[in-house]
């Protein structure tokens, strides 16, 4: 009769722990989803852009947002310098969100749609940047590498900037750089000096 | 000995339980327009190895082995999935502007250069997903023409 009961006891248990993990996982999957839905609301949304205008005003730089995009990237490109994926990581984050509050209504309406795009590639490579190991940090570094190239040709910016190119990585890889002489962020310190200046913007 | 007898006894019943508990199946019988395969002319060997080798985690619909039916496993699988087409959807591949196309194709072709993908937990399972060295190059070259 207490074997009986006790039985019933662990049961009752089983079932109770279950149902109960069931329900977190269901709850999980919809908080997933909510948060993935507002985030997509939030990047179109024009409350959004307005308030971008307000912390732009307040900045009084115009071209306050795409020049934090370039100071993460440069930050980035630096971590991949001295081969330091924990950095890395880190601005990988910082860059993705700096990247999502770009504000674009001051573009023509065909800037604006180029910009879009540019930033939507531009923030899942930053995003992988943030939660990958260095060797594929790099990879993705030379994809955003590209796009931040093509989002300062629309943006333009303050300093002069050096497009750099390592003909070794990757059958060629470019990046940007603030300063005229090389460091290599596809190799790091196994070859940091590998590359060359291939163009200068501004 | 008893306290054995009760632990299989609640295992199994925690295994009959868990049955119960609904998945979400990712399965379609519509292609959309915005497919992979129907915007890009794909010959037909590349076609079938990327349905066969890609296309169940990174579709709308997956081909379901009858082991995916039971728990744990078809939360282990689900859970790959859902990772995987927000990765990368063959289906709504036409829904990506020029540059995410070919930012995807350069990520598809690190992926399989890099013996990443498929997953080697898919490939154990499914042997006929694995690509040979010939797979490989045969797919990349084919895909790397898309963006050149």
């Amino acid at each position: 009769m207490k074997n009986l009961k006790v039985t019933t006891g662990i049961l009752a248990m089983a079932f109770l722990t279950l149902t109960a993990m069931s329900c977190k996982d269901a709850k999980k999957e919809h908080n997933y989803d909510e948060g993935h839905n507002t985030e997509m609301n939030h990047d179109n949304s024009d409350g959004h852009h307005d308030s971008d205008k307000k912390e732009m005003a307040m900045n009084s730089n115009q071209d306050g947002n795409a020049e934090m995009i370039l100071k993460d990237y440069f930050n980035l490109k630096d971590a991949l310098v001295s081969d330091d994926e924990a950095k890395a990581k880190e601005f990988g984050a910082v860059m993705k969100k700096s990247l999502e509050i770009l504000a674009i209504s001051k573009y023509t309406e065909e800037q604006q749609t180029e910009l879009k795009e540019i930033i939507e590639d531009a923030v899942e490579h930053a995003e992988h940047i943030s939660e990958s190991p260095i060797a594929h940090q790099r990879e993705h570094f030379k994809i955003l590498s590209k796009d931040v190239t093509d989002l300062v040709v629309i943006t333009g910016t303050a300093n002069t900037l050096y497009e750099q190119f390592c003909p070794m990585y990757d059958k060629g890889s470019a990046w940007l750089s603030k300063s005229e002489e090389v460091r290599n962020p596809y190799y790091g310190s196994r070859m940091l000096k590998c590359g060359k200046v291939q163009k200068e913007i501004n | 000995m008893k306290i054995v007898k009760k632990i299989v006894l609640v295992l199994l019943v925690a295994f009959v339980g868990i049955q119960f508990i609904p998945t979400e199946r990712n399965q379609s019988d519509i292609v959309p327009v915005t497919d992979f395969m129907l915007v890009n002319k794909v010959p037909n060997n590349i076609k079938s190895k990327l349905q066969v080798s890609c296309y169940d985690c990174h579709s709308n619909n997956t081909n379901y082995p009858w082991y995916n039916k039971i728990q744990p496993v078809a939360w282990f699988l689900e859970d790959h999935i859902k990772q995987g087409k927000a990765e990368l959807n063959f289906s709504a591949w036409d829904s990506l502007s020029n540059r995410r196309k070919s930012s995807k194709i350069r990520s598809i072709i690190k992926q399989i250069e890099s013996n990443e993908m498929p997953l080697s937990s898919y490939t154990k399972i499914h042997s006929d997903a694995k690509f040979s060295e010939n797979d490989r190059n045969e797919i990349i070259v084919w895909i790397d023409s898309l963006i050149k």
